[in-house]
């Protein structure tokens, strides 16, 4: 197997199978990009439509609390089903394709999103709603010019651990050929190569610290008065 | 679709042999069994620990935190291809000992953060009359903080054994053992029965381990509903 991808007869580490190997990373550069960058295009996607879903329904289930224990109810249960049977569960429905993956990731991201989002909204103190409402604030305004402002290191720590979980969930989709970094992970282990494996393995790890950050960056950037907090 | 489905399950082949139902199920559970088994072996006592000194609340936090952020392919990954271990445990090999550890991390973080919370959050007031009463370290944890941080406690298992028995299908990705196998097969021959078959069977079954052990966790309270 692993003759084909070296030039036959000569020792060197990809021949010997070693775990860390330099002709591995500068041979495949090309094929490990891509992994990434389809990896980073779907967590990348899946998070958006999670919150494209999840700001409604947070604002739904605030508005109305009936609908509270539902919304809240059956996000937390989505999370109890695993990735694997959920992306099975809507392969009937999505297709045995890139959309599938996606939408399952976002349906993950949903659970700690609309909590999160919930959970800061309804910490904005009641006497700021006050006054707010006394200069003549009406609903949406406030929402979005003091609420919102308020709410977001909730909603933004709720935003970092929905993209680092789904980073790691991606890899899962490898099962739809659509998992990214997670499609040389399946291949390097079933044809037992070993530099592939570690390799995406850790750039799989580098990828949720990196976005991690850029997304505490981003905070610290939307949120300047608290940038004497330490970032939770 | 409907019909596929039933008629996958209709089908005596898909029931017997060394691919069928009854055999991967029991797979399936040992999996479930014994890496919970490790997972609460080292976690349970750490985090009564710390829970008992209050202390390392961090440290419980962030591990969920950690938990999440795993890449579980990753890890079944390089845990299969051999950091350690030989290639002759049992019929799966690696693979069959990388989904165990795998695992057994993977329900590490509900154990303690779960029975850590469930121990600091025994009243402060309680712990003092115990000690007042003269009552040594181990005989209050054993009489008074355990029992009381059963309900929590027992959560975090129940949390664990069902996201475990879920997360034990992605054992199959890495050719381990597994009711996992079923859905792989199905993805890998484009029958969406066959996955839909699979799913099925982990789905009911993680219902009633949920529910199963709810009712435990129920038996389990000292203080009944309304009296807290």
């Amino acid at each position: 197997m692993l003759a084909s991808v070296a030039p036959a007869s000569s020792d060197n580490c990809l021949t010997r199978n070693d775990w860390i190997c330099g002709k591995y990373y500068s041979s495949r550069a090309g094929d490990l990009t891509d992994a990434l960058v389809q990896h980073v295009g779907i967590v990348v996607v899946s998070v958006l439509l999670g919150l494209a879903v999840a700001v409604p329904l947070a604002l739904l289930a605030r508005r109305y609390r009936k609908l509270e224990g539902v919304i809240v109810g059956t996000t937390t249960a989505l999370y109890t089903i695993p990735s694997l049977a959920l992306f099975s569960l809507l392969v009937p429905v999505t297709g045995l394709g890139v959309t599938t993956v996606v939408i399952g990731l976002g349906l993950y991201s949903l659970t700690i999103l609309v909590r999160n989002i919930l959970e800061g909204l309804r910490a904005v103190p009641a006497d700021v709603r006050e006054s707010a409402l006394g200069m003549g604030y009406a609903a949406r305004r406030m929402l979005w010019r003091v609420e919102v402002p308020l709410a977001l290191p909730a909603i933004m720590a709720g935003l970092r651990v929905a993209t680092v979980s789904t980073v790691a969930l991606t890899t899962v989709g490898a099962i739809l050929d659509y998992g990214g970094l997670g499609d040389l992970l399946v291949d390097g282990t079933r044809t037992n190569f070993k530099a592939q494996v570690l390799a995406t393995s850790v750039l799989c790890v580098l990828l949720a610290v990196v976005l991690d950050l850029l997304l505490v960056g981003l905070q610290r950037l939307l949120t300047p008065w608290t940038r004497t907090e330490a970032a939770r | 679709m409907t019909h596929d489905v039933i008629a996958w399950f209709r089908d005596p082949d898909h029931w017997r042999g060394a691919g069928g139902v009854p055999t991967l199920l029991g797979q399936h559970a040992l999996l479930t069994l014994v890496s919970m088994v490790l997972a609460t072996a080292v976690g349970l006592p750490l985090a009564l620990w710390l829970g008992h000194r209050r202390r390392g609340g961090t440290f419980a936090v962030n591990l969920t935190n950690v938990g999440r952020a795993i890449p579980i392919v990753a890890l079944l990954s390089v845990l299969s291809l051999g950091l350690f271990g030989t290639a002759e445990l049992g019929p799966f090999g690696r693979s069959g000992l990388a989904t165990l550890v795998t695992l057994a991390l993977f329900a590490l973080p509900p154990i303690v953060t779960n029975t850590y919370t469930g121990m600091t959050e025994v009243d402060a007031d309680v712990v003092e009359a115990a000690r007042g009463m003269g009552m040594g370290e181990l005989e209050l944890l054993r009489r008074v903080e355990l029992p009381l941080a059963m309900p929590l406690i027992v959560s975090g298992i129940r949390l664990a054994v069902v996201q475990v028995w879920a997360t034990a299908t992605i054992a199959a990705l890495v050719a381990g053992p597994g009711l996992g196998r079923i859905i792989v097969h199905g993805y890998e021959s484009f029958q969406t029965a066959e996955v839909v078959a699979g799913s099925l069977i982990v789905a009911v079954v993680a219902l009633f381990l949920e529910l199963t052990l709810a009712l435990v966790q129920k038996l389990m309270d000292p203080l009944p509903a309304g009296s807290r």
